[in-house]
């Protein structure tokens, strides 16, 4: 299957590292793989938010596994991206209550905006549109996740100032 | 303890699955399995080919059980009774597992090199439909080349995950697995990496579908043109029995498979030296003819005595037809720079 | 005003801090299970109290705990299922986020009923934040105590961890929720075995939900008893319920079982009434799986009686004339909802959602959701309502995990209560051309024309 040849440069560093051994001990010594979600999540966090074949081959060493393990558990869970994606991606949940109370507007108005259609980072790679489902935040709806947080209650105006918190490097995506 | 399938009772070891114990029995009772493969452990459960109704829990537990269950995954109960063939409840179910294992299926069967040993056609034939409820687009899958011997062919597949546990069973590293999930879950490497194992062509065997087919039988000839023998070799790979089933056509090896029962298991998994190298008659000990269930296509051919010539004592000339129509045509003489209505053909437009 | 076992303390000041917490009386049900109690006392106040499993099934949760094989001699795990994904729900981020040591207290508890020496909390990925917080606080109760070796000089240890998941709904099925934590794809397992004989590492496991847990330091601080006694019949307690759609107040309330649905929806207390003056519809009372419900059948039962917050009411009529309480996902609808594109827009995350290992869910959640997108943009054929309702009836029952049941019964309930839409859609598509097509037109307005066809 067609996979991203782009070049990704991969650093663990010092306190990637000691975070990565910190996760492995929260299970059984020979129950390893067990920290590969988690692993994951750090280390894409850590990469711009995408992981690689080789990022992928080099979580699989770390933890004593084979490539296609990472592969099979990569391609199942949609949090991970396995090209590079806009820095800024607004996540839209799609389903239920979000549907019912305008994303598809609001998406569709991000989109104009920005000047991409869903699933295409813009051309300086600051922002990207994906549509996703549930979220768990019926009651706030609409609403998106930017990083590791959500943006409630979504309007027009307040993707606009979303948009520009982003430019303005206001919005922190990862809690660490 | 005692299990009575379709009103015919058994006596079975505990621990037996109801698809064994019907296995033992034999016969129509026998549900249909596409994922279960006795000589894999871990396999089964997936395809739901093979519900049953449990009419009666046990002797101890006589409630039936409310929902159809998979017989590959279910264990016998002293004083079990099944219904499997004889239930309408049932044959429901394998018709609607038979019309979703379809829907994306490309039905391209006169074209793929499993037609005629293929479970899914099996499977079709005794549970299927002729009419076709389906007018969405199919979901189609990018080709991707796993190496020289064995060719995947993904669109056809059925994730059965046989291939996979073949891989992790009797190969040390697995370089394929599942990928995505829901109706996109695909089998692949992800990287394109050639599947490079002694045991690797075994995964061929195990493939209830055309999803992995011998790269070097690829478009040979229909495997029932095919004769099927017996044959044996010492092979001196760890782990292979070196006995297999040849497919010749005339003196020539067609193609060589692990030996398959009546329920398309192989017998003993074999090597790919036996498989894909060893392609001269004098390589092997040939046994005798191969035998097949008796419906099987693959009996089409399995004629092993010289055929008598027949001499049908009628008015003259009437079977051999006109002469003119018994002209032999000669692809390569047919000349390809003809023209039509005056204009040159060229061949390239010409396909 | 209702009794409030969950949310009690939700507003004060704080609360989501160790120190405030634990000035508040947190963490005295470790204490009284620690140094009062054997384990099986605690399973038996949880068995007494008839607390029953809130992340949809409904399963006592006593008698789940009592399952666990405690004869095998092999390590046993309590894992919580923190990977709230039914479309509707959203009431444990709420308990997770503004009160976390109480989930925390509830693992600690419940573990030690459990003889489990190491749980987890598996969290999906979305709530990266709130996986953070809950980092955060397991970490204040080690340092004041509350986890490690030795608890209170009890004897007893107890390790815990926050496992967070990867964007995978079908994880919330406790054996595919084990499979992840195990490093895997989120596939279900084939039961039996039960994870209470065989779960996590093979080992016997109890997966919890979140509120579920959240509850037990309640019942062990007072008694079974006293938990039985608030609610209805087998419906005990209170639940909590993320109310979302037309409603005025939307989010999480907590409710005692036994509320009259009437009363949730109106007083405001809890739902406030409708959002504007446009009528209710339809109702989704336990999450995006539960069968919808037809403004008719949501106050009173087929049978005329007031319909109640319980399990028992909600599903009264079984699935002809009810519902069911599930989650407590409760979407309220009013006229400008089309159920038809609602249908779609949840078939579509039963699609995106199927793990893929069996076959009736993988093949027939797709099929499901190409033909209600044909009908909803103007393509559908007489035929395909027929279709839909013969594909959800193949779909469900004959699958591994319950994911198949839970895409057929939505396709299933909107084509009995909302046929005439469904023929709406098919004989007028150039009315149903743009998305919001009953805002300006509501249905009821043109019934009358699917009405009139009819021979």
């Amino acid at each position: 299957m067609e996979r991203s040849h782009i070049k990704q440069e991969i650093n663990i560093t010092e306190s990637l590292m000691a975070r990565i051994n910190e996760l492995i001990s929260h299970y059984p010594a020979d129950k390893k793989k067990s920290a590969l979600l988690p692993v994951l999540h750090e280390v894409q966090d850590a990469h711009d938010n995408w992981l690689s074949i080789e990022l992928q081959n080099k979580v699989a060493e770390i933890l004593g596994i084979l490539p296609i393990e990472v592969y099979e558990v990569v391609t199942f869970y949609t949090m991970f991206n396995q090209r590079p994606i806009g820095k800024y991606m607004f996540e839209f949940c799609q389903t239920a209550a979000c549907c019912q109370n305008g994303v598809e507007d609001l998406m569709d108005y991000t989109c104009e905006k920005l000047g991409v259609g869903i699933g295409e980072p813009t051309a300086d790679g600051m922002f990207e549109v994906r549509g996703v489902e549930c979220l768990g935040a019926c009651g706030y709806a609409p609403m998106m996740q930017l990083g590791d947080f959500y943006q409630e209650h979504l309007n027009k105006e307040k993707i606009d100032q979303l948009i520009q918190d982003c430019k303005d490097g206001k919005i922190t995506l990862h809690d660490k | 303890m005692k299990v009575t399938i379709d009103g015919q009772e058994i006596e079975v070891a505990p621990g037996t699955t109801i698809l064994q114990a019907a296995r033992m029995i034999g016969g129509e009772s026998v549900p249909p399995a596409m994922c279960y493969y006795s000589k894999l452990k871990g396999t089964g459960g997936k395809c739901r080919c093979c519900l049953v109704d449990v009419t009666k829990g046990s002797e101890a537990d006589p409630r039936p059980m409310p929902k159809l269950v998979a017989s590959c995954v279910t264990g016998c109960q002293d004083g079990m009774e099944v219904a499997s063939k004889k239930s309408d409840r049932v044959a429901e179910a394998r018709k609607a597992v038979t019309e979703f294992l379809l829907i994306n299926h490309p039905l391209d069967c006169p074209v793929c090199d499993q037609a005629g040993e293929c479970d899914l056609q099996n499977l079709s034939f005794e549970h299927g439909k002729l009419q076709h409820r389906f007018i969405e687009e199919k979901r189609t899958f990018e080709p991707e080349d796993i190496g020289d011997k064995i060719q995947l062919h993904m669109n056809r597949c059925i994730v059965c995950q046989r291939c996979v546990e073949v891989a992790d069973q009797l190969t040390d590293k697995r370089v394929h697995g599942v990928l995505n999930r829901g109706d996109h879950s695909q089998i692949s490497t992800c990287v394109s990496a050639a599947i490079d194992n002694e045991f690797s062509g075994n995964m061929i065997d195990v493939c209830p579908v055309g999803a992995l087919t011998d790269k070097t039988f690829r478009f040979k000839s229909r495997v029932w043109f095919n004769k099927p023998f017996n044959a044996h070799r010492e092979c001196t790979t760890p782990g292979c029995c070196g006995k297999v089933t040849l497919w010749m056509f005339g003196n020539e090896i067609q193609r060589v498979t692990a030996r398959k029962d009546e329920f398309h298991e192989v017998e003993d998994f074999i090597c790919n030296t036996c498989r894909f190298d060893k392609k001269e008659v004098a390589d092997w000990v040939i046994e005798g003819p191969r035998q097949f269930e008796k419906d099987s296509v693959i009996n089409q051919n399995k004629k092993y005595d010289t055929t008598e010539k027949v001499v049908i004592e009628t008015e003259k000339g009437i079977l051999m037809g006109r002469d003119v129509d018994r002209k032999k045509i000669s692809m390569a003489e047919i000349d390809y720079n003809e023209k039509i209505d005056g204009n040159p053909i060229n061949s390239k437009n010409n396909g | 005003m209702g009794r409030k076992i969950l949310l009690d303390k939700i507003n004060v000041p704080g609360i989501k801090t160790y120190e405030v917490y634990r000035r508040e009386g947190g963490y005295a049900s470790v204490e009284k299970a620690l140094k009062k109690m054997t384990p099986d006392e605690v399973v038996e106040e949880v068995k007494t109290s008839g607390l029953r499993g809130r992340g949809g099934a409904g399963f006592p949760a006593g008698m789940k705990w009592s399952f666990i094989d405690k004869k095998s001699g092999k390590p046993r795990h309590l894992v919580c299922n923190a990977d709230e994904s039914e479309p509707g729900t959203f009431k444990d981020r709420y308990l997770m986020e503004y009160i976390p040591h109480l989930l925390i207290e509830g693992m600690i508890t419940s573990s030690y009923a459990l003889g489990a020496n190491l749980s987890y909390i598996y969290i999906r990925g979305e709530y990266m934040w709130v996986y953070k917080i809950l980092e955060r606080a397991i970490a204040e109760a080690k340092a004041a105590g509350w986890l490690g070796k030795n608890i209170l000089g009890s004897g007893y240890d107890l390790d815990l961890y926050v496992q967070i998941g990867g964007g995978a709904y079908i994880c919330g099925e406790e054996t595919a929720l084990i499979e992840s934590l195990e490093g895997n794809r989120g596939n279900p397992r084939l039961k039996p075995p039960f994870p209470a004989v065989q779960g996590l590492w093979q080992n016997p496991t109890v997966v919890n939900n979140v509120e579920t847990i959240a509850t037990v330091p309640w019942i062990v601080n007072n008694s079974g008893a006293d938990y039985a006694a608030i609610g209805i019949g087998r419906s005990t307690g209170t639940k909590l319920i993320s109310a979302s759609g037309n409603i005025r107040n939307q989010g999480v309330f907590e409710i005692e079982l036994g509320v009259s649905v009437y009363e949730f929806m109106n007083s405001d207390e809890y739902c406030g009434g409708m959002q504007t003056d446009r009528p209710l519809k339809a109702l989704v009372p336990g999450g995006s799986s539960v069968p919808i419900l037809p403004a008719h059948l949501i106050y009173k039962t087929a049978a005329g009686e007031d319909r109640l917050m319980t399990y028992e009411s909600l599903s009264d009529g079984g699935f002809a004339t009810g519902s069911m309480l599930g989650s407590g996902g409760f979407i309220v609808y009013d006229d400008r909802a089309c159920i038809v594109r609602n249908t779609w827009n949840f078939s579509r995350f039963y699609h995106h959602e199927s793990c893929g290992q069996c076959t009736p869910c993988r093949e027939g959640t797709g099929w499901l959701e190409k033909v209600l997108w044909r009908i909803e943009n103007g393509q559908g054929r007489e035929e395909d309502i027929e279709l839909l309702w013969s594909i959800q009836s193949k779909i469900e029952g004959n699958t591994i995990c319950p994911l198949g049941d839970a895409a057929s019964w939505p396709v299933a309930a909107a084509i009995r209560h909302f046929r005439d839409e469904f023929e709406y859609h098919i004989r007028f598509p150039e009315k149903v051309k743009n998305r919001d097509h009953f805002v300006a037109e509501p249905f009821e307005k043109v019934k009358h024309l699917v009405a009139k066809q009819i021979v």
